[in-house]
């Protein structure tokens, strides 16, 4: 129970300190994201804070496709599942709307296997979110990839829903 | 009195970084399969010169090798009959009580400015015959290395295979720092676990420690620009250069038996396809070209072929092409997932991570009769490593207790845990015999 409080109270304090999150890799956001797999996550985000008239910049708007930046994979896997399209797709329109912005894609895979296989295996992770947000409407130039295999988890546990959190590519802004 | 003592020629050893953490040294469980294992006395060194003999026990130092080789069982000192100092002290009759074929004396004589002799003998208990004497000159430091190349000495004697404890192995260790901050260190140390000595920490992760086959040199993989770049360091002097640094990944690096080339996977050319880089010239030599992912490369010891990991097939599994191109060859067939070969010395078996029922376990592949053997029972196994002689296999496993190294002797038999709970420790490398 102690635990769901703690969660939610990341989730609320994530939403509220999103900008400042922003840009980093770190466990931070991390633990934010991966909390977010499965169905609830945009739904508890919007139920604290509202959807409508949000003032600040669109990346920061915790109703916003926008604001959700890790892609999940299966394992041993690089196909982009159905739900994840949607999050691509609203990444693609903000880059093709603001060609100064531009983003790094993070690959990254669960703990089972060899360290260089799943090196390989985030690189191609990434390559896959690349390539449809270039095919959405991105360009070429504003993304870059790079993996860290199983190196960076966001979940340090030996089982399938920490593994679920760490097969990700995290979508990172380097310029807005 | 037939006493044959040789001397041992020493090189002193040039440390490259002095600075090391105690809480890195590796302590050694054995966890599995003593039975089998022939017992040997070994009684406790004596002690020639001042008040304060010098840290190293030298007797236990042999003692331990012995017994985490699992072809022996040292008898405790404690169940000894006696503890013979000279050979003219040996009652061979209640050795021979003890049902041991083989006793092993020795002794520690202090010399002028702080070195010392120290000298061993192995008898044949039964013959009651001295099989072998050793005796060589020391400094205070280098006296559980004199420990390791006796231990060396014993192990060729008694099995006819030459000894391995005189080795080093690398590894890399991960210290949490408060999240997200990490510690990296790539770590030498001798194959016992002591003696270790960082020689690259970083911020950023470090992987995939390799040995050039003189032992003189370390190749790895460092993250510390944001992304995966291989560089090759001088042990003795710690410096180092980068040698692959191309868009995309550089991974994956296996130095050739002759040393003169570096195997490696790169993506530059849009997907981890294996390469050669002769590191004379710079030359790259690709020798892979396939859309799925090829990594994980290393060598056959004749260096002819070499081995690697691909999914071309829709999983991973292992794969032969020889050096100078053409047909690539599929060498595993079972489970879900066949990654991250090595060849074992004498090029009869290659072991990889074998996974099956989401377990990963080490295996063997018999490379004449194609046998699959799975050597342990863990469920996250990785980095599989040959001690040079190819009687032990050292590799990275992790389970609720944490994560270790640990090492199963290459006919499954005897299985042993080295590692400290306070870390994470992984990818193991063993390196090449060391001249003594």
């Amino acid at each position: 129970m102690q635990y769901r409080i703690t969660k939610f109270l990341l989730i609320l304090a994530s939403a509220a300190a999103l900008a400042a999150c922003e840009g980093t890799v770190g466990t931070q956001e991390g633990t934010t994201t991966g909390s977010e797999v499965g169905t609830a996550s945009s739904s508890t985000s919007s139920a604290v804070m509202p959807s409508s008239g949000f003032q600040g910049h669109p990346l920061d708007d915790p109703s916003s496709m926008l604001s959700r930046r890790t892609v999940y994979f299966d394992f041993d896997s690089s196909e982009i599942k159905p739900d994840a399209r949607g999050i691509i797709e609203a990444h693609a329109e903000y880059l093709s709307s603001n060609r100064s912005a531009s983003i790094t894609l993070e690959g990254h895979a669960d703990e089972r296997g060899t360290r260089e296989y799943n090196v390989a295996l985030g690189e191609r992770r990434s390559n896959a979110v690349r390539q449809l947000i270039t095919l959405m409407g991105a360009s070429g130039q504003q993304n870059r990839t790079v993996s860290y295999g199983e190196e960076r988890p966001v979940c340090s546990e030996h089982n399938e829903s920490c593994w679920s959190q760490n097969r990700r590519v995290e979508i990172i802004y380097r310029t807005r | 009195m037939f006493c044959v003592f040789k001397r041992l020629s020493f090189l002193l050893l040039v440390a490259s970084i002095s600075a090391h953490a105690q809480d890195d040294v590796l302590k050694i469980r054995i966890t599995q399969g003593i039975e089998g294992a022939q017992p040997i006395a070994i009684a406790p060194f004596s002690w020639i010169g001042g008040n304060i003999p010098p840290q190293t026990d030298m007797a236990q130092v042999i003692a331990d090798d012995l017994a985490r080789s699992a072809r022996f069982a040292p008898i405790p000192f404690s169940e000894l009959p006696s503890k013979p100092a000279a050979a003219d002290q040996v009652n061979f009759q209640d050795f021979r009580m003890l049902g041991t074929p083989n006793l092993v004396i020795g002794r520690l004589t202090q010399q002028a400015n702080n070195r010392f002799v120290a000298e061993f003998r192995l008898f044949d208990v039964f013959r009651a015959q001295q099989i072998t004497g050793f005796q060589v000159e020391s400094s205070a430091a280098d006296l559980r290395r004199k420990a390791h190349q006796f231990s060396d000495i014993i192990y060729e004697r008694l099995t006819g295979e030459r000894g391995a404890f005189d080795t080093r192995i690398a590894y890399i260790t991960e210290h949490k720092l408060g999240d997200p901050k990490r510690r990296y260190r790539l770590i030498v140390a001798d194959s016992d676990g002591f003696n270790p000595q960082p020689t690259l920490q970083s911020p950023a992760p470090i992987l995939s420690p390799t040995w050039s086959p003189d032992g003189q040199q370390l190749a790895y993989v460092s993250f510390e620009q944001e992304r995966p770049r291989i560089f090759i360091q001088q042990l003795s002097t710690g410096t180092r250069r980068m040698v692959a640094d191309f868009p995309g990944l550089n991974s994956a690096p296996s130095f050739s038996p002759d040393g003169s080339r570096l195997a490696m996977a790169l993506s530059k050319d849009g997907n981890p396809e294996i390469y050669l880089l002769y590191l004379g010239s710079n030359r790259l030599q690709r020798l892979t070209n396939n859309p799925a992912i090829d990594t994980e490369p290393a060598w056959a010891p004749d260096g002819r072929s070499i081995i690697f990991t691909s999914d071309r097939g829709g999983t991973p599994n292992i794969y032969r092409v020889p050096i100078t191109g053409g047909r690539e060859e599929r060498l595993t067939f079972e489970g879900r997932y066949n990654s991250r070969a090595t060849f074992s010395p004498q090029g009869t078996k290659i072991a990889f991570v074998h996974a099956v029922d989401g377990r990963f376990s080490i295996a063997t592949l018999d490379m004449e009769n194609n046998a699959l053997r799975i050597l342990t029972d863990t469920r996250l196994d990785e980095s599989p490593s040959f001690a040079p002689n190819g009687s032990m296999i050292l590799y990275a496993t992790s389970d609720d207790e944490g994560s270790s190294l640990a090492a199963v002797s290459t006919d499954g038999r005897v299985r042993q845990r080295l590692g400290v709970a306070l870390q994470v420790v992984r990818e193991p490398a063993w390196g090449p015999f060391r001249n003594p």
